[in-house]
């Protein structure tokens, strides 16, 4: 009986190691050849064979299947929407170079810089009046090297979202939603004073519009006004203040900010009314409307005397891969089918982050306000950098806050952050 | 390792006589050896496809030899050799030689493909309209046999064909109102699923102009473009906007005077570049030292406290007293039946300082996350709970092997069950469970999930933001090599060798130890 089961599974391993093998090798340079006698074979028929594959989020895979369905039937080709769920841009990276990636992809304009530096994306080419119809901001982001390098479709940025039973008045300056916050702390009528998401190993991408209103900076600017790479800035004398601004905010000063607020927990606190000032994106809304806290959207204030406080702006963008099997469909369905506004209000429908399309952004905001609100609270705002060295920035920077939070020192903090970047970069 | 060869030892025991074979023996084995080959038969078409001819040799070869080997009644102890063999390589050998040629290379963003993939990507990504040239309707149509396009001018609504050898005008076109052109005369205009069904032959028709190339954008639309940066292979370099960048296979980028790159590079080969990186990596060899003792640490007090509370815990539901054993049981194994990154996270979030359950239910006002030694305390203890489970299963089997009669005997010559204990019970535990130990102390040494779902190395003092409290060398490893967002996977590939030769020399030292003690006992 023994022998018997283990001939069984010696057989089947044996099978499904010897095809491993086999088959792994082959795999990439299979799909061209295939493709290829599909096309001219399927010349005649009125009903070609072409496929285009398009990857995106969970959230975003549902919307875009009725649009993809209708691009199919108009071209005569089958679209597949494909979800992926985790780790998007590595994925796609990998499977690009493996030849088993998508045509098109869904990402975050940051993803650009990398993207591009492996190959894996091409420039998108829209005409002026396509251009013309995208919001400014979302087409600077979108923009790499001079060239645009994605279809935009929905912005994102932090805003001031404030509870307006307990803060009736929209805070002129930050120091105002400190001074408010400490105050309805000390009635007991709030627990925390500020709820912005600081985390155990800090969160740059929230904090930078106190930051920024300090006067530190991360990049200094090349003379096309991008982020310049070579001038790291996180621990000049500038940045320092601004660090020695977030230090008296921090737990030892305002306790304004606190190491233990994260992205999980800042958001249904202010929804349960526990905190007045929630600094959080249009991600937070869903929540915060289903709680029915009496709320508004403003843009994070600058503090007094202090220079403006900018929020990165994301992007989230169409791109076309350059490995693709179908390309020319990519490109139809990028540039000509995604800057239309109904796919664009469909988008928004699915997971609400204003829209780019300016005439879609306009529809949205008759039925919903708040999608406006954030438009102007990031009108102030620099895109979120795309250059690749961005990503040595995000944890020596996070780091830094969460130290300088919990009351180190903020020179030595700004210093050694600037002293880790550095050295990332250089290798 | 030598649990392994036990087991082996085991299997190749003399083959027992011939026995009679039987109708369901016969069948099943036809079953098995039918899906075997139609795994293998499954590879076949996208092999021809892709006229890989050695592969699809290798691939019958081996599917011969399977089933050869199966149905004859020869070679008994291949049948059991070789499914292993083939694992031992595929999960293996070649992963290892994987890993360690990826030492040797830059392998990572920015250098993930070939040299050729490098140049189309700059020469396609320097690709920009050419300044005031008409945005191009375009539809693609057939003259005669020819693909060829058609573009409308969208200011004069003027019409051209575009074919290889240039642009022509075209007279009598009819255009439709979204400027596209419905008949032309002499052409067949292609239709949106016509026109898709030949995306490929629309890629590839480029239309020469004076100032560049036009190219389809898409169905509907065709721009005139210029690559601004070509390569030319005579001085293997990339040139454009008055500057040039030369080809440096050191670092595998195009470089230019000032010593600035292109971003696009390739992978090449940079010998022991990565492993000298790691052995002068200021930051590591400032830490190494108190990164490593608490890394020990971390796997040795994991091994202990999951062991001496799971072996407790066994040691109570294994007396015969005890009543409800059943249900403890279960309750028990709940910790590890739940997935564990699950169970991380939940744990991150009991021991936040404001939010988290410990302090509100103790009292506490303790930020357990942000301190040294409290942040190393929460690691151990969570670690400690997700772990005990196992040692309490492995314990509670192994305790059943030992025969009641030697504590029993103990008992009767007068010996305090504490001494019996130490004496007999443990002794025999630890002959069967010590390899067990010491698998688990190599994978609580590469804990990457118990830190990094948890404390995610910190906290971090200040003034050293890339080596954490509570960081493994291999949470520092995938801080280093893949960091926010980028991936370094040579670096990374150098930094696992690295660990695999301390874990491994560790491992080789206690399994040293383990066979004297084995000596005494067994």
């Amino acid at each position: 009986m023994r022998i018997r089961a283990l001939g069984v599974a010696a057989a089947a391993t044996v099978a499904f190691g010897a095809t491993a093998c086999g088959g792994s090798a082959p795999t990439s340079s299979a799909a061209p050849s295939s493709s290829a006698p599909s096309a001219g074979a399927s010349a005649t028929a009125d009903k070609g064979s072409g496929k285009l594959v398009i990857w995106a989020d969970p959230n975003r895979t549902k919307a875009l299947k009725p649009f993809a369905e209708q691009f199919g039937t108009e071209n005569g080709v089958t679209v597949e929407v494909k979800e992926i769920s985790k780790d998007n841009q590595q994925t796609f990276l990998t499977a690009s170079q493996q030849g088993s990636g998508p045509d098109i992809t869904v990402g975050a304009h940051d993803w650009i810089g990398n993207l591009v530096q492996n190959g894996a994306i091409d420039p998108v080419n829209l005409t002026e009046e396509q251009k013309a119809a995208f919001s400014p901001i979302a087409l600077k982001a979108v923009t790499f090297n001079g060239q645009v390098y994605g279809a935009p479709y929905a912005m994102e940025n932090v805003a001031l979202i404030r509870n307006t039973k307990l803060a009736p008045d929209a805070p002129a300056t930050f120091d105002d939603v400190i001074a408010k916050g400490k105050e309805l702390k000390k009635a007991g009528k709030v627990k925390e004073v500020l709820c912005l998401p600081v985390t155990a190993k800090g969160d740059a991408y929230h904090v930078y519009p106190l930051f920024s209103s300090a006067g530190g900076a991360i990049f200094g600017t090349t003379s096309a006004g991008d982020p310049d790479p070579k001038q790291v800035l996180v621990g000049s004398k500038e940045s320092q203040a601004a660090f020695e601004k977030l230090a008296e905010l921090g737990e030892k000063g305002d306790a304004a900010l606190k190491t233990s607020l994260t992205n999980e927990n800042s958001i249904p606190t202010f929804a349960g009314g526990k905190c007045a000032f929630l600094v959080s994106g249009p991600w937070a809304m869903a929540d915060v409307k289903k709680s029915g806290v009496a709320y508004d959207v403003t843009a994070v204030p600058a503090f007094k005397d202090g220079k403006p406080a900018t929020p990165f702006v994301g992007v989230q963008a169409f791109f076309v891969a350059s490995k693709g099997a179908s390309k020319t469909l990519a490109q139809e369905f990028v540039t000509n089918y995604v800057t239309n506004p109904d796919v664009a209000k469909a988008l928004y429908d699915a997971d609400p982050r204003p829209p780019a399309l300016t005439a879609a952004l306009d529809t949205v905001k008759a039925a919903d306000p708040d999608a406006g609100k954030f438009i102007e609270a990031g009108a102030g705002g620099i895109p979120m950098p795309a250059i690749p060295q961005m990503s040595a920035i995000w944890e020596p920077f996070g780091i830094a806050e969460a130290a300088v939070v919990k009351g180190s020192d903020p020179v030595k903090a700004a210093e050694s952050a600037q002293k880790t970047i550095d050295g990332s970069l250089k290798n | 390792m030598s649990l392994d060869v036990r087991e082996a030892a085991e299997v190749t025991t003399p083959p027992r006589p011939r026995r009679e074979l039987t109708t369901a023996f016969v069948v099943s084995r036809i079953a098995v050896l039918a899906v075997a080959a139609a795994i293998l038969l499954y590879a076949v078409p996208p092999l021809v496809a892709a006229e890989s001819w050695i592969s699809l040799t290798l691939l019958l070869l081996a599917g011969a030899g399977i089933g050869y080997l199966y149905l004859t009644r020869r070679f008994v102890p291949a049948k059991y050799l070789v499914p292993g063999t083939v694992f031992l390589l595929a999960f293996q050998v070649f992963p290892v030689i994987y890993t360690v040629s990826t030492a040797f290379t830059n392998f990572g963003d920015g250098h993930r493909g070939d040299k050729a993939a490098a140049i189309s990507a700059i020469e396609t990504g320097s690709v920009r309209q050419a300044p005031g040239s008409p945005e191009y309707g375009l539809s693609a149509a057939l003259k005669g046999d020819t693909l060829v396009f058609l573009l409308v001018d969208p200011k004069t609504k003027q019409v051209q064909e575009g074919s290889p050898d240039g642009l022509t005008a075209v007279q009598g076109a009819r255009l439709g109102v979204t400027g596209k052109v419905l008949e032309a005369p002499g052409y067949t205009v292609l239709k949106a699923p016509q026109a898709a069904a030949r995306a490929d032959q629309i890629a590839e028709l480029a239309v020469p102009t004076r100032g560049g190339l036009i190219k389809a954008n898409g169905l509907s639309r065709a721009v005139e473009g210029r690559a601004a940066l070509t390569y030319d292979a005579g001085c293997d370099c990339v040139k454009g906007d008055g500057d040039s960048w030369q080809a440096d296979e050191s670092q595998g980028y195009f470089v230019n005077a000032k010593g600035e790159h292109l971003a696009q590079g390739w992978q090449v080969n940079v010998g022991f570049a990565n492993f000298i990186r790691v052995l002068t990596d200021p930051t590591l060899s400032a830490h190494f030292l108190g990164m490593f003792t608490w890394n020990m640490v971390f796997a040795v007090l994991s091994v202990l406290t999951t062991f001496a509370l799971g072996m407790g815990v066994a040691l109570a539901l294994h007396h015969p007293k005890m009543r409800g054993t059943r249900f403890y049981r279960i309750a028990l194994i709940l910790p590890y039946a739940m997935p564990a990154f699950a169970m991380l996270l939940v744990w991150r979030d009991m021991f936040n300082r404001d939010f988290g359950l410990i302090n509100q239910l103790f009292g506490l006002d303790v930020d357990w996350m942000g301190g040294m030694l409290s942040a190393k305390f929460a690691v151990i203890l969570v670690n400690t709970w997700l772990g005990f489970p196992y040692m309490f299963l492995v314990t509670t089997g192994a305790l059943q092997a030992i025969p009641r009669e030697l504590t029993e005997a103990a008992s009767i010559d007068g010996a305090p069950p504490w001494y019996a204990f130490r004496k007999v019970t443990l002794p025999l535990l630890l002959v069967a469970l010590t390899p067990l130990l010491i698998s688990s102390f190599a994978f609580n040494f590469n804990n990457y999930n118990a830190i990094a779902l948890t404390t995610d190395g910190g906290p971090f003092p200040a003034e050293s933001p890339t080596v954490g409290g509570t960081d493994l060398l291999i949470s520092y490893t995938v801080r280093l090599a893949f960091g926010t967002g980028s991936a370094q996977f040579g670096l990374a590939a150098t930094m696992s060798v690295f660990i695999f030769a301390i874990v491994a020399t560790i491992s080789a030292i206690t399994f040293r130890r383990t066979r004297k003690q084995e000596d005494v006992y067994a």
